[in-house]
């Protein structure tokens, strides 16, 4: 037997329920040790970062996960500020052919930091705080929408942003809509189909219902249509961008309602769907990775994408064979978020869309967007997360389109930022072909 | 519902990916599903079919001479010399410009990073300039963030093992650059955007900064090897920009990974997949199957989507999850398997007698992998086969070891080729 099988702890005669975990005496707080020794230091992650490629003081997710998690396991070592650099796209995961829980790593590291070393009054703190927790300020803006847009539009607005609160100067605020998704789906009286046996929950997240509401009522058409009862629990945000903050307590806040509320949904029958790649991800992996809520895991193994739900439980390809859509849906340029990527979404949209007549999709290719969240909104990022998106913009621009199509709220930003060119989401693509797109505005 | 195609592939390393193309050729409609990465990152990019024997003679000249006398069990005796090249040819018209060596049977030399050569039958057009045949005098230029390479060292090992020219080594510092520990991409980055750099004689670009700074060194060699970072999307345009500037040849030597020629060939199959209309699906495991009956077809296989289990169905299967490094092939303490299918894998019941003492002797597991028979199917203990619409490809196939004959592109290539063709001409019907 060898020294790291020993249990040093104080075993109880006769206990032979020996787990090798009990060894290291910090077992209680997340334990990361066997997944850091899964490392072989191949470097593959090294060369998926995307920020690794352009930014020179970004030393990486080798050292960011499994190196530092040693690192700081010693009682005299910071976490390394760096830490903040790492955008969270998760590449690396999908990177390491070793199974190593990188993002995991990194969403810890980034906790401890922010909990530990960040100066709770510096502008950096309130600025990722207010960026994090953007749930929390949009139902105010979006209480005035057409006010609030104007104020964030003002060129005074952003240069105090940038100066006082380190949020660039050079994006546009996205727009609040004038009417938010769920106030739609109140006032025309929530689900117009009941069925027992088909029934989903739909996890519509912060920007699909302030924001791009169109989204969230193409989903409620297309799953209407064929014959799903939708049900549309209370939720929070999925936190994302919040793990990407550190800001790991708001995190675990909004968990725990989405998972009572998602939890109960899947009670009553429901599976769970989302719009948006981040937030499906988040209730995917992230949550079961970091917190440990009763109903996390079922909530984990319910949740799908809300395309990916339709091609496994109805005859997709045959709804849409033969279907056709208007010339605004001609021709797309197809950025495969990061984060739907990780979930082996990556070829799912030009695979469906396919079947449908008049569409030409091209994928732009692999490359990362590089606004990752809140990443590119911070002063200090916008540069790299240009960087990283140039290649995504050549793409655009070489591809025979002038219209961007993506599944990411914050990817179809930067794509808009970089080309001029307006974005749309699949399943508003979905809509015009099986509800049709004059019928649906007219609902 | 499930989700189907004719035939699923799966792995998405150089056999999978070969076998994706092959069977779309046929006509069928072909998915290609990959947990991970593939292992091409850590591949030098260079396509060898057999540089030593199974005896350990070598390096061999023409690879083709020895292939007749493979022992049985061998995959290039399951599938036949011709079949290794309709393979070869086959790749070929994937790589077109970018990989040279498709002129002769002969084994072309390639020096590495450890100044050694390989003996191989394909190789990227960026290492062309640089063969040990050629006796062209050589300059190597290592760089001191990069300690993989040591030019000096890999200079004075190419001329002990006797290469037929003079080779001399030097290090210098990558202009541009502050990190020490940069990652490979950030090189190939600033190069092939040629980014704007501050070195001490002022702001220049990173071509201009990376010629200036090796011109000093050159004296009458007329070619140039750097360690293979020149560029990655625009490799041939950064190789020839520091060619014109220097006046010389310019050539690559292949590192160990992560690798950018492992990288670029990737991204050649990607993109020849994406051409052929392949489905290719990644980041998510295959992590059961079902049979429909009849214990000895597979139905339907289960890939995990983060926990949310959705089913794939294909009429013919490809297995191509690569060895012991793409996890293919597993061990634990008492066992070795196959995770997916748990296809017989013969080994000693004893774990002592998986491997021998001496790092370098002949390890029986690096020779660990399912036996097939010569329709590339797995074949049970009994050595039936374990399903009739399964086949297997590359690294997961037993009864060679790769690493010490040089086989490894070649054997992936030859059994994904033969893998894809079969799968694809019965599932497209």
């Amino acid at each position: 037997m060898s020294d790291a099988e020993q249990p040093t702890d104080d075993g109880v005669p006769g206990d032979d329920e020996f787990e090798p975990i009990q060894v290291f005496p910090e077992a209680e707080d997340m334990d990361l040790r066997p997944g850091a020794d899964d490392c072989y230091k191949c470097s593959t992650c090294d060369t998926n970062c995307p920020v690794a490629e352009v930014d020179d003081e970004f030393p990486g997710p080798k050292f960011q996960g499994p190196e530092q998690w040693r690192l700081k396991r010693q009682d005299d070592q910071d976490i390394d500020d760096s830490v903040m650099k790492c955008s969270n796209c998760m590449r690396c995961d999908s990177a390491c052919p070793s199974d190593v829980p990188l993002s995991q790593m990194h969403n810890t590291a980034r906790g401890e930091y922010v909990e530990e070393q960040m100066d709770k009054f510096s502008r950096e703190y309130v600025r990722n705080r207010i960026l994090a927790n953007y749930r929390r300020l949009a139902p105010l803006g979006s209480m005035f929408p057409r006010t609030t847009n104007f104020v964030m539009g003002l060129s005074a607005t952003q240069w105090l942003g940038e100066k006082v609160l380190g949020i660039t100067g050079e994006r546009e605020f996205p727009e609040f809509a004038t009417e938010t998704f769920r106030e739609w789906w109140t006032k025309r009286g929530g689900a117009q189909v009941q069925n027992e046996d088909k029934r989903i929950a739909y996890f519509h997240g912060c920007y699909s219902n302030y924001n791009t509401p169109e989204v969230g009522k193409a989903l409620v058409r297309v799953y209407e249509e064929l014959g799903y009862e939708i049900m549309v629990p209370d939720q929070h945000c999925s936190g994302t961008p919040m793990f990407a903050n550190g800001m790991l307590e708001d995190a675990r806040r909004s968990a725990e309602t989405n998972v009572r509320e998602l939890g109960a949904a899947i009670e009553d029958g429901a599976d769970i769907v989302a719009s948006c790649s981040s937030c499906s991800m988040s209730l995917r992996q992230e949550y079961p990775e970091l917190f440990d809520f009763e109903g996390t895991e079922a909530v984990a193994a319910n949740t799908w994408d809300a395309v990916e739900y339709l091609r496994v439980h109805e005859d997709l390809e045959g709804e849409l064979e033969g279907t056709s859509v208007g010339d605004e849906f001609e021709n797309f340029a197809y950025h495969a978020p990061c984060h739907a990527r990780n979930q082996g979404l990556d070829g799912q949209t030009m695979e469906v869309l396919a079947p449908i007549d008049g569409v030409e999709a091209r994928d732009v290719g692999d490359s990362c967007s590089g606004i990752s969240g809140t990443y590119g909104w911070k002063a200090e990022n916008y540069e790299t997360s240009m960087k990283i998106g140039d290649e995504m913009f050549d793409h655009m621009e070489e591809a025979d389109a002038e219209t961007g199509l993506t599944e990411c709220p914050t990817c179809s930003m930067q794509m808009e930022h970089g080309t001029g060119y307006e974005i749309t989401h699949t399943l508003e693509v979905l809509e015009a072909a099986l509800v049709g797109s004059t019928e649906a505005d007219s609902q | 519902m499930a989700i189907e195609d004719d035939v699923l592939v799966i792995g998405g390393g150089l056999a999978g990916a070969t076998a994706a193309l092959a069977a779309a050729e046929e006509g069928a409609q072909v998915r290609l599903v990959s947990y991970k990465q593939s292992t091409l990152r850590h591949a030098s990019g260079l396509i060898d079919v057999l540089g030593y024997t199974p005896a350990g003679e070598g390096p061999l000249v023409d690879p083709f001479d020895a292939l007749e006398g493979l022992p049985d069990g061998h995959p290039y005796e399951r599938v036949g010399s011709e079949a290794v090249r309709e393979a070869l040819e086959f790749f070929d018209d994937i790589a077109g410009d970018a990989y040279d060596g498709a002129h002769t049977d002969a084994n072309a030399l390639v020096p590495t990073h450890g100044g050694t050569v390989k003996p191989t039958a394909r190789y990227p057009a960026s290492t062309a300039e640089g063969l040990a045949s050629d006796d062209r005098d050589t300059l190597l230029v290592g760089f001191e963030t990069l300690p993989d390479f040591e030019a000096p060292l890999a200079a004075a090992h190419l001329e002990a093992a006797g290469a037929p020219f003079a080779a001399r080594g030097v290090t210098v510092r990558f202009p541009g650059l502050v990190r020490d520990d940069a990652k490979v991409t950030r090189y190939a980055h600033l190069l092939d955007h040629d980014e704007a750099v501050t070195t001490a004689a002022g702001e220049t670009t990173a071509r201009d900064a990376l010629a200036e700074t090796v011109r000093g060194h050159l004296e009458d060699e007329t070619r140039v090897g750097f360690p293979a970072i020149l560029g990655d999307d625009h490799a041939a345009e950064v190789r020839a920009d520091l060619g014109d500037r220097l006046g010389v040849d310019v050539f690559e030597v292949p590192m160990g990974p992560p690798s950018l020629p492992g990288m670029r060939l990737e991204d050649l199959l990607y993109d020849a997949l994406q051409e052929a209309g392949v489905r290719v699906t990644t980041g998510v495991p295959v992590v059961d199957y079902e049979t429909d009956g009849d214990a000895t077809r597979i139905d339907r296989v289960v890939v995990d989507r983060h926990g949310a289990e959705v089913p794939h169905r294909a009429d013919q299967y490809v297995l191509a999850t690569g060895g012991l490094v793409g996890k293919g092939v597993e061990s634990e303490r008492e066992r070795v398997f196959e995770p997916i299918f748990d296809c017989h894998v013969p080994h000693a019941s004893d774990r002592y007698e998986w491997f021998v003492d001496d790092v370098f002797g002949d390890q029986p597991y690096a020779r660990f992998g399912l036996p097939v028979d010569r329709e590339l199917r797995p074949l049970d203990a009994g050595d039936e086969p374990e399903f009739s619409n399964l086949r297997a490809a590359g690294a997961v196939l037993g009864g060679y070891d790769f690493a010490a004959e040089k086989s490894g592109s070649g054997v992936s290539l030859a059994t994904g080729y033969v893998a894809g063709r079969r799968a694809g001409a019965e599932g497209g019907e």
